[in-house]
């Protein structure tokens, strides 16, 4: 497959205190690796006036101080450290098993799921807890995975009013992404199952299980063990 | 130190400092005060370090009982501040006692106020900031709003020694018709035509306006031909000007880290507070300046601040 990463990083000015950095057009596991090297890079040695970095997808945003810096400097830095990127270590992926109880109240669109693609549920159960799937960024809400490489068989569009309320640890598809709402939040994607397991633990000094460049993988389970796991978290 | 009982909370009440930065990688938004400078400056008054802690107020302010001695600063939207019923000014410092009363109105001019208190509003920090973000019920009071029953706190901080106003020349007025000076891009290459017609419409601010964003109203500004409307979900910063499909323009403010729309241009930091001064009706206009012109005003307002902060600790 040819690669869609950059030959050379494409830059864009975001305001007065952001710079954009894309190092390519796809969601694509190579062009994302190479956002979570530069970001390790940087997180390694945060270049002056730099105040947080975030990394998405296939881009880079620079939030920094205009009184310190400026995206000509930036530039600069951000192409010399490129050079560096294979005395960057990634860590290896860690894989999270995330246990969801798929389908009645849990994933009130599965059974649309399944007839859209003329599969029973049991079979987009099976499908959809089958891969390992990368977690290319967190963001929308505190925790929330975007994960690729759903099985094209589940690719599902968005739902066309979105729900005002998507309660707390729903697994959803939309289109070719899939991804857990660690909190109650609006949202219009195809809810399919939901897991017991607290996601965002804001009072812990690390409150996530997982980060970007990490794996999940899902773990079907039954009602029951949803209640027995829902009461063994801390609420 | 018990500081205030909330009598009654106020149509949108929350405490707020200068943001929770390094977070938003994994999902949690800045948050923070919308309006810096009305913050800043209403800390300065009271002595506090200019990001310390403050309730903001959205367009109707709270019913408070004194319980402890402070200072007090109101700054931003004009509420008809009163204590013990008699009418007082925004942008002073004013002693309160306990047993006072301090109530607010609906908003006459502006949209959110702030309060700051001597020693700064305290409340647990959480991740590096009391910052309350409703969205993801962290920070402030549990994450909520003020309610009735609430008790603020202050922390501790020398009370003044003389009363202090800001001089006149640095009160903002808040007209129904704003300018915002803004920088093209990260997406200004999606657009030809529309990206003329951003900077010559004018625009309304609808009731869909909030900390996260502020929907607006007016001539739909057209993608280029044959681009995609959305692009693969990327950050967003506060400012982002974003054009979903329809044509009609989200202005993205601190509670939002990543979208999937392109954002034609970006409002400059020191133009975010008139943002957060509007409400539903006014008009919106978009002026296009350079990246370099817009660094340049944003050395001119820190300058702005720093004279500010000198004048009143000179006044001590």
């Amino acid at each position: 497959m040819e690669s869609s990463i950059f030959e050379k990083a494409n830059f864009r000015i975001a305001g007065d205190c952001g710079l954009l950095v894309e190092y390519g057009d796809a969601i694509d596991p190579a062009v994302n690796q190479k956002v979570r090297s530069m970001a390790m890079a940087l997180q390694n040695n945060m270049p002056g006036g730099v105040i947080e970095i975030i990394p998405t997808y296939r881009s880079i945003l620079i939030y920094y101080d205009p009184l310190v810096t400026n995206p000509l400097i930036l530039k600069e830095t951000l192409t010399d450290l490129e050079g560096c990127l294979s005395e960057i270590e990634i860590l290896p992926p860690k894989v999270v098993e995330i246990p969801v109880c798929y389908g009645e109240e849990f994933g009130p669109d599965i059974e649309h799921v399944a007839q859209i693609h003329h599969l029973t549920p049991q079979e987009v159960i099976q499908l959809h807890s089958e891969p390992e799937y990368l977690i290319y960024m967190v963001g929308f809400t505190p925790g929330f995975p975007f994960l690729g490489g759903l099985p094209e068989v589940l690719h599902t569009p968005r739902l066309k009013t979105p729900r005002t309320r998507v309660p707390k640890g729903s697994v959803g598809i939309a289109n070719g992404q899939t991804g857990i709402y660690p909190i109650a939040s609006p949202g219009g994607w195809q809810l399919i199952g939901r897991t017991p397991k607290r996601l965002f633990a804001p009072e812990l000094a690390n409150p996530f299980l997982y980060q970007a460049g990490d794996c999940i993988r899902f773990k079907p389970i039954s009602p029951g063990d949803y209640q027995r796991l829902s009461d063994m978290e801390v609420k | 130190m018990d500081t205030f009982l909330v009598i009654t909370p106020g149509s949108f009440t929350t405490v707020q400092d200068k943001g929770r930065y390094g977070y938003q990688h994994v999902g949690i938004p800045v948050s923070g005060v919308l309006d810096s400078f009305a913050c800043r400056a209403a800390n300065l008054l009271v002595g506090n370090f200019e990001g310390s802690a403050v309730l903001e107020t959205t367009i109707a302010g709270p019913q408070l009982a004194v319980l402890k001695e402070t200072d007090i600063a109101l700054t931003g939207a004009e509420m008809e501040a009163k204590l013990n019923y008699k009418p007082i000014e925004n942008w002073k410092t004013i002693r309160v006692m306990p047993g006072d009363v301090l109530t607010f109105q609906q908003v006459k001019s502006g949209c959110r106020g702030y309060m700051a208190v001597s020693g700064g509003i305290e409340v647990p920090e959480v991740m590096g900031s009391m910052s309350t973000y409703v969205g993801g019920k962290i920070g402030g009071y549990d994450g909520r709003p003020l309610k009735k029953g609430d008790i603020v706190r202050r922390g501790d901080g020398p009370l003044l020694d003389t009363p202090r106003h800001l001089p006149k020349k640095w009160i903002p007025r808040y007209p129904d018709k704003i300018i915002l000076r803004t920088v093209a891009g990260p997406q200004d290459d999606h657009f030809d035509e529309g990206l003329a017609k951003l900077f010559q419409s004018e625009f309304l601010v609808t009731p869909k306006a909030d900390r996260m964003g502020y929907r607006l109203q007016g001539t739909p500004i057209e993608h280029r031909e044959n681009v995609p409307k959305s692009i693969i979900s990327e950050p967003t910063m506060p400012g982002g000007i974003q054009i979903p499909a329809d044509g009609q323009p989200i202005i993205l403010l601190v509670e939002q880290t990543v979208g999937g729309y392109t954002k034609i241009a970006t409002v400059i930091s020191s133009d975010i507070p008139k943002i957060a001064q509007a409400t539903p009706g006014d008009r919106v206009c978009f002026e296009k300046i350079d990246l370099d012109t817009a660094h340049q005003l944003y050395r001119e307002q820190q300058q702005k601040l720093e004279e500010l902060a000198a004048h009143l600790s000179a006044g001590k």
